[in-house]
C-alpha cells in the first residue's frame, strides 16, 4: 500500500515538475517573438548604419561624376537621372509579386505602372536627344 | 539566391555610375545610355528572382501598359516641350515613391521590416520620409509642369502668411510622423501624404517662370532623395545608391542654375521673383530712341562680317526658329564668315535646353560654346545676333547695382561691333527688367517673330 502511495506521490511530483517545465517553456516561447523582433530591430539599426555609409559614399561618387558632365549635355543628364531614379520599381515589384492579395499588391501595381512610364519614356527621350548631338562634318 | 540578387544590384549600381560618367562628352554619351539601360534591366530581372516574388502576371501587365505609354510620349514629344516632359516624369517618380512606401506599410512581411501593425520604428520613419518627399515631388512637379506648359500662369503667386503657412505644414508633417510611429495607424500615413501634397503645391506656386530651370533641377534632386528614402525603408542598397546619385545630380544642377542667375537657392525657393518690377521700369525711358532695322539691313551687315556670334534664348525655342537659324548660319559659312553660338547657363527653361534645340537643328556641338568659353570673343566679333534672349545679355547686370539682376553673369554682347537684337517688341524680358542694350548706338533692333525674321534674313542673303 505504502509502496503504491510512494509511486503515486512520485508520479504526482513528476507531473507537477513536468507541468512547471512546460509552463516555463511556454513562457520562453512567448518571449521568443519579442527576442526575434529585438534581434531583427537591431539588424535594422545595423542596416541603417550600413545604409548611411553607402548613401554618403554614393553622394560623393555622384558629386564627382556629375561635375564632369559637360554643360551641353545637362538636359540629357536630367532625363537619364529621371529614368534611373525609377529604379524604385524594384521596391514595387516585390509588392506586386507577393503571394498575398491585398491593398499592397494594387499599390505596387500602380507604382510599377508609373515607374515603367518613366523608365521607357526617360530612356527613349534621352536616346533621341543624344542622337542629335553631332560633330562638325569633315 | 538573395546573395546573387545583391550582387546583381551591385552590378546595376556600377552601370548607373558609368551611365552618368558617359555624359562627360557627347562621344561617350551613347555608350553611357546603354549602360543605364543595362543597369535597369539587371535590377528588374534580379528582383524578379527574389523568393518573395511569386506571381508575374500583374507585373507584366503594369510594365506593358506603363512602357507603352512612356514610349509613345517620348517619341512624340517636341524638343521645345522637353522641360514640361521632364517635370511630368518627375511627378511620376514622386507618386511611385508614395505608392511603394504605402505598399511596404500594408505588407511589411514581404520586405522583412516587421509585421503589420508592428513595423520597426526606424523603417516607419524612413517610410514616412520617403512618402513625404515623394508626395512633395509629385504635386510640385505638376505645378512646375503647368507653369512650363502655360496651363498655369508663370507669374509668381504670392500671398500674405505664405511662409508661415508652409512652416505650419512642415511642423504638421513632423507631428504626423511622430503619431504614425506611435500608433502605426494607416490614417496617419495618408495624412502625411495629403499634407505633403499641399506643401508641394504651396512651395512651387510662388516661383516665377524665369526661375523654372532651378525648380526643375530641384525636383529632379527630390525624386532622387525620395528613392534613397525608400531604399532605407526597404533596406535596399541599390535604391540608396541610385537615389544619392540622382539627388546629387539635381542638387548640382540647381546650384549651377542659381549661380547662372546670381541668386541664392533660398531666395529662389522663397519665390516672388519677376512679378512686380515690370511696371516701374518701363515708364522712365520714353526719351530714348532705339534703332530699328530690317531683315535686308541685317543680311547685309552679317554677310560683310568676318565673325558672327549667335546668342539664342528661350524666345528661339518658342518661335521654333532653330532650323531657320542653322540655315542662316550655313549661308554665312558659305560666305566665309566664322559662326559660333554662345549659350548662357540659364538660357531656356531647363539646364542645357538650348544645346538640345541646336543639336536638333543639326548644329554641330563643337560650334556651340558656354558662357565662360566664349565671353572674351565678343570683343573681336563683328556681329552678335541675339535671338529670343534678353535678360542674359542685359549689361545693367554689370553696371546698375539697383537692378534686380545685378551681379548675374551675362554675355558681353555689347562688345561686338554690331548687336542685332531680334525681338517681338521693345518690352522687357521674362524677369520684367528693362534692357539698356536696346538703346545703344551699335544695337539694331529687328522687331518681329524670331523665326519669321530669321527666314527673311535668309531670303535676302540668297
Amino acid at each position: 500500500m505504502s509502496n503504491q502511495q510512494n509511486v503515486n506521490q512520485a508520479a504526482t511530483d513528476l507531473a507537477a515538475a513536468a507541468s512547471e517545465l512546460a509552463d516555463k517553456a511556454a513562457a520562453l516561447a512567448a518571449q521568443m517573438p519579442d527576442a526575434v523582433q529585438q534581434a531583427a530591430a537591431a539588424q535594422g539599426v545595423d542596416f541603417f548604419l550600413t545604409g548611411l555609409i553607402i548613401f554618403v559614399l554614393a553622394c560623393f561618387v555622384g558629386y564627382h561624376v556629375v561635375w564632369r558632365v559637360t554643360p551641353a549635355l545637362h538636359s540629357p543628364l536630367m532625363s537619364i537621372t529621371n529614368a534611373i531614379s525609377s529604379v524604385i520599381v524594384v521596391g514595387a515589384l516585390i509588392a506586386v509579386g507577393a503571394s498575398a492579395i491585398g491593398i499592397s499588391k494594387w499599390l505596387g501595381f500602380f507604382a510599377v505602372l508609373l515607374a515603367s512610364v518613366n523608365i521607357f519614356g526617360g530612356f527613349i527621350v534621352t536616346r533621341r536627344m543624344l542622337h542629335m548631338f553631332k560633330k562638325k562634318e569633315g | 539566391m538573395t546573395a546573387f540578387v545583391t550582387l546583381a544590384y551591385l552590378a546595376a549600381s556600377i552601370c548607373f555610375i558609368l551611365a552618368l560618367k558617359g555624359l562627360s562628352h557627347p562621344e561617350t554619351s551613347r555608350r553611357g545610355l546603354v549602360y543605364g539601360m543595362t543597369g535597369m534591366g539587371v535590377a528588374v530581372f534580379a528582383t524578379l528572382l527574389l523568393p518573395q516574388v511569386t506571381t508575374y502576371g500583374l507585373i507584366l501587365l503594369a510594365i506593358v501598359i506603363g512602357g507603352s505609354i512612356g514610349t509613345v510620349i517620348a517619341q512624340k514629344i517636341e524638343m521645345t516641350a522637353l522641360p514640361q516632359l521632364v517635370a511630368a516624369f518627375h511627378s511620376l517618380v514622386g507618386l511611385a515613391a508614395v505608392f511603394v512606401a504605402a505598399a511596404a506599410f500594408y505588407n511589411p512581411e514581404s520586405y522583412n521590416i516587421g509585421a503589420a501593425g508592428a513595423i520597426y520604428l526606424g523603417s516607419l520613419v524612413e517610410m514616412s520620409l520617403g512618402a513625404a518627399i515623394g508626395a512633395i515631388t509629385f504635386t510640385g512637379s505638376i505645378i512646375a509642369w503647368g507653369k512650363l506648359q502655360g496651363v498655369i500662369s508663370g507669374r509668381p503667386l504670392v500671398f500674405n502668411g505664405q511662409h508661415a503657412l508652409n512652416a505650419f505644414l512642415g511642423l504638421m508633417l513632423v507631428l504626423l510622423i511622430i503619431l504614425l510611429c506611435a500608433t502605426q495607424a494607416p490614417f496617419y500615413l495618408w495624412a502625411i501624404v495629403l499634407v505633403a501634397f499641399a506643401l508641394g503645391v504651396l512651395m512651387i506656386v510662388p516661383i516665377g517662370g524665369a526661375d523654372m530651370p532651378v525648380i526643375v533641377s530641384m525636383l529632379n534632386s527630390y525624386s532622387g532623395w525620395a528613392a534613397a528614402g525608400i531604399g532605407f525603408t526597404l533596406q535596399n542598397p541599390l535604391l540608396i545608391i541610385v537615389g544619392a546619385l540622382v539627388g546629387a545630380s539635381g542638387a548640382i544642377l540647381s546650384y549651377i542654375m542659381c549661380k547662372g542667375m546670381n541668386r541664392s537657392f533660398i531666395s529662389v525657393i522663397l519665390g516672388g521673383f519677376g512679378g512686380e518690377q515690370a511696371a516701374g521700369a518701363s515708364a522712365e525711358d520714353t526719351d530714348r530712341q532705339a534703332k530699328i532695322g530690317s531683315a535686308e539691313d541685317a543680311a547685309y551687315i552679317m554677310k560683310n562680317a568676318s565673325k558672327v556670334i549667335i546668342v539664342p534664348g528661350y524666345g528661339m525655342a518658342v518661335a521654333q526658329a532653330q532650323h531657320a537659324l542653322r540655315e542662316m548660319a550655313d549661308l554665312l559659312k558659305k560666305e566665309g564668315v566664322d559662326v559660333k553660338y554662345a549659350i548662357h547657363p540659364v538660357a531656356g527653361r531647363m539646364p542645357g535646353h538650348m544645346n538640345v534645340l541646336l543639336a536638333e537643328a543639326n548644329v554641330p556641338y563643337d560650334e556651340v560654346f558656354e558662357l565662360e568659353d566664349i565671353n572674351r570673343d565678343f570683343g573681336q566679333a563683328d556681329v552678335a545676333y541675339v535671338i529670343g534672349a534678353n535678360d542674359i545679355t542685359n549689361p545693367s547686370a554689370k553696371t546698375d547695382s539697383t537692378s534686380p539682376i545685378y551681379g548675374m553673369p551675362v554675355l558681353d554682347v555689347e562688345k561686338a561691333k554690331t548687336v542685332l537684337f531680334v525681338k517681338r517688341s521693345l518690352g522687357s524680358g521674362y524677369a520684367g527688367i528693362d534692357n539698356p542694350l536696346f538703346y545703344t548706338d551699335n544695337t539694331m533692333m529687328l522687331l518681329g517673330d524670331a523665326k519669321k525674321m530669321t527666314e527673311d534674313i535668309v531670303k535676302s542673303m540668297e
